[in-house]
């Protein structure tokens, strides 16, 4: 029995996959975007809660009222950091019927996370930047293994949603903008595509953490801007959510 | 023929599935009609939120001549005196009342009302004639707070539809012979009593004949059509306002009633959907008028001028039809026609089976105007039937069988340091509750502190239940309220209903003692103080069953202590966890307590856990509530949620759906109240600057909803530090 290392929960999610969803913060993760505004999520050392599948379930079914129209979402951190124990989650919900979105960046190699893939119903992949040095600067690592990730979601079926964050002076950039539209316009396995605007929300934590908080500087994209970046890819005949 | 107004809204109602498609804008004529009102309000709130009194004359069902805003434009007539907005005196409940509510908006006492008083007792003069010390200490520190001892109690729903469905002759018929009836062997002080208040009651329907009469109506037969049921339910209403300065003076379950009419008459070709329309628009303009002269101290309490015309709307009939008609439609309609609003309080008896375009449409319309309030018909229906109606915020009662004897609240918080302080005030050290040991050593010991806490409680709910006896009798004897009591049946079933302020107060103070270690700070008397925490306990409002079941406890205990005593009338004891904006003033008048609130810091509303606390997400908020026992607390449970737009969904469909969705789930989860503020922060601070900007801007509060800018500065900080949903 894997133990699962969790952050935190929220037991009103609204805006991580369809209805009303559980979502689970996952503790740790091997990106160090440097938008990120969970970055107390960061290192697996420090998780706030250790529950098992059992105990965890419980505190879900408590919920079941409230999540009859969406589910749970895993998130994180990166979530399939801890694939062993989200792949436990996924058979104990699958037994009660209820829906299960990931909500990942992709990082992990494939292999390592094939089969917790398969058993979810939703994949939300975050794609930070379609631009293999841009994903690197913003993320310190590669994108390779998120488009890996893209491509067999696309050969398997399963559904995902991209998420993408416009962050002003780094991904809100015209030519990877139709970069990525034009990438992204061949798969049938998107449902939805998100675009988020970038917020310093998160900027306390860095202090927290003492950590360098790099984009100090960076004002979230107004929204013009926001418009601009979805009329860009809706060009490429992605559905674009509002 | 008995009076049966049920079975005819179930013979003949036509429950609606379609969606909002059908509704009417407003006509030119209801615009030309509301911008007068709207103007009249704004020179209201200009002139410092009265615009005028009639001193002189001693308001009665016909004491004052018709009264219009504008004659032409008006479908329904009728305002509480000779001009809109003007209030009137009602010195039966209390004339000091009267005395300091003039002087605090410059008027002087009539000299010829004055003279009347000397010679006539009201009901406050009852009420502080056999008031004891002890009642009066408690009254005075604020351990029972909020007690009708002043002015009319309030939360008596007539059956106006009584009115519309069979005229008001018949009803006089109906009471007559039931007097002679009752007139008929022993005769004793109740019944002597009971038949006096019928004769009141015949009296008083005959007073209402002639109100009418003064604005061209003849109302002793039926109505005929939906502009005279509309028209003779106001009528009713009316009546009743004009003699009742009640703390909460809800209008019942009238809407799908109302509906039958307008079926007909759609059928018939009579009216059409926007003459309907304009009808309903013009007579929730007049309940939105509907004013009571009132002390800036009761503001404190009760924020924002508040009437509580609460609306009933929807529910399930027992036959398993739901009752949704297009009148609930038309009624919700009026917050977009007219605008938001926090009067009628428009109140949603949700059921998980209501068709889903209803529900949709209600959470649209919670997004847009904030104004309605949604209560669990499944929960009520199997206590009420199906012709319940909301007595001011969450108290149900069966519309014409039942009334309540209205008891305000208790104030659990102080209740609870006065068990750790042997009975004394934790802020002035007096003796308040009878003596007992007080807390010893450094901690706070949970088993010693829980025992404590009881003992304190049965003296307290003795004492409580003994006040509103006493307050009962005297508005019985002096400020009977006769016209709504005539549109009751003459069986009835009373209520003594008791409330408790400060639940997640004491539930987070027994937590922290038990959970965490509570350190007893004295003063140089030996008075705890103060409270030192050491270590983190589970806070009400996270689903956390170890807080949660002691939240339960309280409530359950203190029931069943308010069941030991004996009540006036033999009304039946109920609870409810309902605060209104008086949560600030309790908050105020109670020390610092064991779970970190410091000194005069608010509670939360109702039964809401403390701003802040619930830091795991609104569903779990509502999880805690919902867990909260109906069965002892059966006067309601009221609960505020406020959440950003945002938290809610990302498209304004999902938003809709989420939140119907949200209401599906908290009330599956047994929850019985909720308040549904969807806004931003940003919008109230900015409304605290420039009122002027945001005169409908419209808030729920505890059970009901306010003009946010008629609020105090204290209040609306308090609304805005409350816990805004807002993860995204």
């Amino acid at each position: 029995m894997a133990i699962g290392n969790i952050h935190s929960t929220e037991s009103f999610g609204a805006l991580d996959g369809p209805g009303i969803r559980f979502v689970v913060f996952l503790q740790g993760c091997p990106l160090r975007c440097l938008y990120c505004h969970n970055c107390d999520t960061w290192n697996p050392a420090d998780a706030a809660q250790r529950m098992t599948p059992q105990q965890l379930l419980e505190m879900i079914l408590s919920y079941r009222h409230f999540i009859a129209s969406g589910g749970v979402t895993f998130s994180g951190g990166e979530p399939l950091l801890q694939h062993a124990f989200v792949e436990e989650m996924e058979d104990l919900l699958a037994a009660e019927g209820i829906h299960v979105a990931i909500d990942t960046s992709g990082i992990m190699p494939l292999e390592q996370i094939q089969s917790c893939i398969d058993k979810c119903n939703l994949v939300l992949l975050d794609i930070k930047s379609i631009d293999a040095t841009l994903c690197q600067t913003l993320t310190g690592a590669s994108n390779k293994n998120a488009l890996r990730l893209l491509d067999y979601l696309e050969q398997t079926g399963k559904p995902v949603w991209i998420r993408h964050v416009i962050v002003p002076e780094y991904t809100l950039n015209e030519e990877h903008l139709h970069q990525m539209g034009k990438y992204l316009s061949r798969f049938s396995s998107i449902e939805r595509i998100e675009l988020l605007a970038f917020h310093k929300l998160g900027e306390y934590k860095w202090e927290q953490m003492r950590q360098d908080y790099k984009l100090s500087g960076i004002q979230p994209p107004t929204q013009e801007e926001m418009q601009r970046a979805k009329d860009i890819l809706r060009s490429y005949h992605l559905p674009v959510h509002e | 023929m008995e009076i049966r107004v049920r079975d005819f809204i179930v013979d003949n109602y036509t429950p609606y599935d379609g969606d909002d498609s059908f509704l009417a804008s407003p006509t030119e004529k209801t615009q030309k009609l509301w911008d007068k009102v709207k103007d009249l309000m704004q020179q209201e709130t200009k002139a410092g939120g009265v615009l005028d009194i009639d001193e002189k004359t001693i308001s009665t069902i016909t004491a004052h001549d018709a009264g219009y805003i504008d004659k032409a434009l008006e479908d329904i007539v009728g305002l509480q005196t000779n001009a809109p907005l003007k209030r009137a005196i009602m010195p039966f409940g209390g004339i000091r009342m009267v005395r300091s509510s003039l002087a605090a908006y410059g008027k002087e006492m009539d000299p010829r009302v004055e003279d009347i008083f000397k010679y006539r007792k009201t009901h406050n003069d009852g009420v502080f004639d056999v008031y004891s010390e002890e009642m009066r200490k408690a009254r005075h520190t604020g351990v029972i707070t909020g007690l009708p001892d002043a002015y009319g109690r309030g939360r008596i729903i007539g059956d106006y539809r009584r009115v519309a469905l069979y005229g008001v002759d018949f009803l006089i018929e109906q009471k007559k012979k039931a007097k002679d009836a009752h007139s008929k062997g022993r005769i004793d002080g109740n019944k002597t009593r009971e038949i006096e208040e019928m004769a009141e009651q015949i009296r008083a329907l005959g007073e209402l004949k002639e109100m009418a009469a003064k604005y061209g109506y003849d109302i002793s037969a039926p109505a005929q059509d939906t502009k005279e049921a509309i028209q003779w339910v106001y009528f009713g209403y009316l009546a009743a306002v004009k003699e009742q300065n009640g703390a909460a003076m809800s209008i019942g379950r009238i809407s799908t009633f109302l509906d039958i009419y307008a079926e007909k008459d759609l059928k018939s070709g009579k009216y059409t959907e926007e003459e309907i329309q304009e009808f309903v628009d013009h007579f929730i303009m007049k309940l939105r008028m509907v004013r009571f002269l009132r002390t800036p101290s009761y503001d404190e309490l009760f924020s924002g001028d508040p009437t509580w015309v609460t609306e009933s709307i929807g529910g399930m009939c027992l036959d398993g039809r739901h009752m949704v008609t297009k009148m609930s439609y038309r009624f919700l309609h009026t917050l977009v026609n007219l605008g938001p609003a926090p009067e009628p309080n428009l109140t949603i008896l949700w059921s998980p089976s209501l068709p889903q375009n209803f529900k949709n449409f209600c959470s649209r319309i919670s997004i847009e105007t904030s104004s309605i309030q949604y209560e669990n018909d499944e929960l009520m229906r199997a206590k009420f039937g199906d012709d319940y109606g909301i007595a001011c915020c969450v108290s149900a009662m069966e519309i014409g069988k039942q009334m309540q004897f209205f008891g305000a609240r208790a104030n659990l918080a102080k209740a609870l340091l006065y068990a750790i302080n042997g009975g004394k005030d934790e802020k002035t050290g007096e003796q308040i509750a009878p003596v007992s040991e007080p807390v010893q050593g450094d901690y706070l010991d949970f088993d010693d502190v829980w025992g404590k806490f009881d003992k304190i409680c049965n003296w307290l709910s003795e004492l409580y239940i003994n006040t509103l006896n006493v307050i009962h009798y005297m508005h019985d004897k002096y400020c009977y309220e006769r016209i709504q009591m005539a549109l009751h049946d003459e069986k009835i079933l009373r209520t003594s209903a008791c409330g408790i302020a400060g639940l997640s107060v004491v539930a987070d103070s027994l937590a922290a003692i038990k959970y965490a270690k509570v350190k007893a700070i004295r003063n140089e008397d030996g008075l705890i103080v103060d409270y030192a925490i050491e270590g983190e306990y589970p806070a009400f409002g996270n689903n956390d069953e170890r807080v949660d079941r002691l939240a339960m406890d309280i409530v359950e205990n203190f029931m069943k202590k308010l069941e030991n005593n004996h009540t006036y009338r033999n009304s039946k004891p109920t609870l409810s966890i309902l605060t209104i904006t008086s949560n600030v003033v309790y908050g105020k008048k109670t020390g610092n307590s064991p779970d970190g609130r410091k000194a005069g810091e608010p509670f939360a509303p109702g039964a809401n856990p403390m701003h802040g606390r619930d830091s795991h997400g609104c569903v779990a908020s509502m999880k805690s509530v919902a867990k909260l026992p109906y069965d002892y607390s059966e006067d309601g449970i009221s609960y505020t949620f406020s959440i950003v737009p945002e938290a809610l969904g990302k498209s304004k469909d999902e938003k809709i759906v989420n939140l119907a969705n949200l209401l599906d789930g908290y009330f599956k989860e047994t929850g019985h109240h909720i308040n549904v503020n969807v806004l931003n922060k940003e919008v109230l601070l900015d409304a605290m600057d420039h009122p002027e900007l945001y005169p409908q801007l419209t808030i729920r509060v505890s059970g009901y909803a306010v003009n946010f800018i008629k609020l105090t500065r204290e209040q609306q900080l308090d609304v805005i530090n409350r816990t805004f949903h807002t993860r995204f």
